[in-house]
């Protein structure tokens, strides 16, 4: 059978038939829908959301220690958060393959740097593979379990956004069932005291070797003799708009990228007259390809930042520009928006009324830190919110209270923000945490989490309370507020009680993201009435809707295609013009 | 089946259905014989950003991305985004946009201005131009979510592939969605309409 899929979706088919009975993950654009894809699997593969992306990856590990395949899926960043057991992993290795997906974004479509992880395949020393289109998605996971278990690694699968959401068409493959191997201790293997792990480094460097001979014939790494004037070296999606550029090339593609095959390249750079390296973000290939005293053209004439595409490779290497350049001026950009109806907006516009620093975090909310309310200051990583206002607080030399609020989304506190505000307590801070609670993890895609109450097969769990948690890290009872995320009135009160207070408070907004009950739910619907309205006023439209806009004669109007009647628009009038009407 | 690729850039807002849009189309070249690849980027959100799509069908195609300036078609579902890509067009492209108007937040808060004349600005550029009022047409069919099938019926005008394919996709499609019988009925109308505009 073939069909057309995503890298990401081909990755999950891959899953499927490489026998693998556990994955995890932690949603991240743009690796989110490999799970969602893989549970399409749920009866062979077992699968789960995870709380963050270490869990993740220590679950897999378990789970791979424990005899089967398995994995654990993330975005470039989540890596981060996953590298302690990532490196501890490369010394132990497998027993059933382990592989751990990265799916990387460069020019950072939906994320806060373009940090090029093949580099944790180097720093923690096991294998790097790249697929270059959906077919090979799927066909390297199957290659990424072979050699996760014949070299006892395991396997950093590299993608890129390009890869992860661009459809090629795939052939389908059948499912080989692997049985447990089970755990069977081994002391010297899985408990890595200092005294294990000094033996198993030695191990890890003869199999990094292994590995680099393994590389010269493997089928991932792809050897194409045409032309020899030119030679290309490449890998991942930049493959592709190399072909584009320079179709009658000689080419090696690199699908193992790391440990890189040195003698497979210095056979291929004698034979060809100019050699260029094509490589996305970091000169990773080309650096080690210097280092062997090869003469090479890289990035001394391609970008080191954001994606590629097939003008960057032709503009940068062969200095041509083949289009007409049409810049139309003054277009209005359309930056991305809060949603109509999302339970943010009321909360971001009592807070740009206040004078107060927010710093924030990593979710839809960071949007709040756009006109117009522009009220995010600071945003850093995931959880970092609260840490980054208990600090600016510690930072204040006069007194902090009623200066800074942290704004963090359910998600984002169960993934890493409960210790912070567990150190904000320890440590005898004040801060004034905001819980955006919208019952998703929405940004991504809307996917489950521990507060959901149910898992990503669809079986209902136990739901994480937030307010008893917050009470277990120490906050007290009447410092905790739980409440509707679209009363403007009760939020300004209620945020101006617990700006006041000397300690730690944690204020919860509660309103679901529209996405999650949009099927069945009826939707109000608003209108303005014109008679009403002293259009020169202006305050609904400081709410940030993008349903709300003027109209050609300079009325203000709601799009009834857009408007899902939130309210908040209609309780920031102060002419009551605007009004609800029969949908 | 055409010597050369196609490539088609379908552009819009965040809510508009634009990646429906473009996996019918990929699914009728996949029919139509051709290798397929399509790419969009999802963006941070859900509802009112800028939203782009590239399919591309050919004997062989390697980039998931057109090349500027070998776009055959700019599909744009709003007034004004094609305008943002015109430098993709080939010197034969052309625009067919939709002239329903979305405001940007930055036109009502922002104090940008929202072009008066889309339409001029394009065929000034020299751009070869048809405009057409999908969301008037989907209004009368009876659901406003029909502009992506209408739009669809103005591309298959111009793309040559055999209509019993672009009609089983689409009617394949909403089997597969379990659209109510009244909505498949408004779906057909609409690709007619889109077709025979």
């Amino acid at each position: 059978m073939k069909k057309l899929l995503s890298g990401n979706e081909a990755v999950a088919r891959g899953i499927y038939e490489a026998g693998v009975k556990f994955a995890s993950a932690y949603p991240g654009t743009p690796s989110t829908e490999i799970l969602e894809n893989v549970v399409q699997y749920k009866d062979d593969v077992y699968c789960e959301w995870a709380p963050n992306e270490k869990v993740a990856v220590e679950a897999a590990a378990g789970a791979a220690m424990g005899g089967v395949r398995s994995v654990a899926a993330m975005k470039h960043v989540g890596l981060n958060v996953a590298a302690d057991p990532l490196f501890s992993m490369a010394y132990i290795g497998s027993n059933g393959g382990l592989v751990i997906i990265t799916a990387d974004e460069p020019s950072m479509h939906s994320s806060q740097n373009e940090q090029d992880n093949r580099h944790y395949a180097r720093a923690a020393k096991i294998p790097c593979i790249e697929p270059s289109d959906s077919q090979e998605a799927k066909d390297f996971m199957i290659l990424a379990y072979e050699i996760s278990e014949k070299f006892d690694t395991p396997v950093l699968f590299r993608m890129t956004t390009r890869i992860c959401h661009s459809k090629s068409i795939v052939e389908f493959g059948k499912r080989k069932e692997k049985k447990s191997k089970g755990f069977t201790r081994n002391f010297q293997k899985y408990v890595i005291l200092p005294a294990n792990a000094r033996k198993l480094h030695l191990k890890v460097e003869e199999r990094l070797k292994k590995l680099e001979k393994y590389g010269y014939d493997c089928p991932l790494n792809k050897l194409e003799i045409n032309d020899t004037r030119i030679g290309i070296i490449t890998s991942c999606i930049a493959y592709q708009y190399a072909k584009e550029v320079f179709s009658d090339a000689s080419y090696i593609k690199l699908g193992l990228s790391f440990p890189m095959p040195k003698k497979l390249i210095k056979e291929f750079a004698e034979k060809v007259e100019n050699l260029y390296v094509i490589e996305e973000l970091e000169p990773f290939l080309e650096e080690q390809i210097r280092a062997m005293g090869i003469k090479v053209i890289g990035k001394d004439k391609l970008p080191i930042t954001y994606e590629f595409n097939t003008n960057v490779v032709e503009e940068s290497l062969l200095n041509k520009k083949s289009f007409k350049e049409i810049k139309v001026e003054n277009l209005p950009s359309r930056p991305p928006v809060l949603c109509p109806g999302c339970p943010h907006r009321a909360v971001f516009y009592i807070l740009s009324k206040l004078n107060v620093h927010v710093t924030g975090d990593i979710g839809c909310y960071t949007l709040g830190g756009l006109p117009p309310f522009n009220a995010i200051h600071t945003c850093v990583c995931m959880g970092a919110s609260i840490g980054s206002a208990y600090g600016i607080e510690r930072a204040m030399e006069d007194d902090p209270t009623g200066k800074v609020v942290a704004v963090i989304g359910d998600s984002t506190f169960i993934h890493s923000g409960i210790t912070e505000l567990i150190n904000v307590v320890y440590n005898k801070g004040i801060s004034t945490v905001c819980i955006m609670d919208n019952s998703i993890t929405a940004m991504t895609g809307h996917q489950d989490h521990p507060g959901t109450g149910k898992t990503l097969m669809g079986k209902k769990t136990h739901k994480l309370d937030l307010v008893k948690l917050v009470e277990t890290c120490g906050v007290k009872k009447e410092n905790i507020r739980s409440i509707s995320a679209f009363d403007t009135k009760e939020l300004m009160k209620v945020f101006k009680e617990e700006l006041a207070k000397s300690e730690p408070s944690v204020i919860i907004t509660q309103g679901p993201c529209i996405f999650i009950e949009s099927k069945d739910k009826k939707w109000k619907l608003f209108e303005v009435d014109s008679e009403k309205c002293k259009v020169t006023c202006s305050a609904c439209l400081k709410v940030g809707c993008p349903a709300i806009y003027k109209d050609e004669d300079g009325k203000t109007v709601i799009d009834p295609m857009f408007c899902l009647g939130c309210t908040v628009c209609a309780q920031v009038c102060p002419f009551d013009a605007i009004i609800e009407v029969e949908r | 089946m055409r010597k050369n690729n196609i490539n088609v850039l379908i552009c819009g807002v965040g809510g508009q259905g634009i990646l429906l849009a473009s996996e019918i189309l990929s699914e009728v070249l996949i029919k139509a014989g051709y290798d397929v690849k399509k790419s969009e980027i999802h963006g941070m959100s859900q509802r009112g950003g800028s939203v782009e799509s590239h399919v591309r069908a050919g004997k062989k195609v390697y980039s998931p991305l057109i090349k500027k300036g070998e776009a055959d078609f700019i599909l744009s579902f709003e007034s004004i985004e094609g305008l943002r890509y015109l430098e993709y067009l080939s010197q034969k492209g052309k625009l067919i946009r939709n002239t329903q108007k979305i405001i940007p937040l930055t036109v009502t808060i922002g104090g940008a201005k929202y072009p008066e004349n889309p339409e001029k600005i394009a065929k000034d550029n020299g751009i070869d131009t048809v405009s057409i009022n999908a969301i008037k047409i989907a209004k009368d069919l009876g659901s406003d979510k029909a502009v992506n099938i209408i739009l669809l019926g103005v591309l298959a005008q111009y793309l040559g592939i055999n209509k019993n394919i672009w009609t089983k996709v689409i009617v394949d499609w909403m089997k597969v969605k379990k659209l109510p019988p009244k909505i498949m009925e408004i779906n057909k109308k609409a690709f007619e309409r889109g077709f025979n505009s």
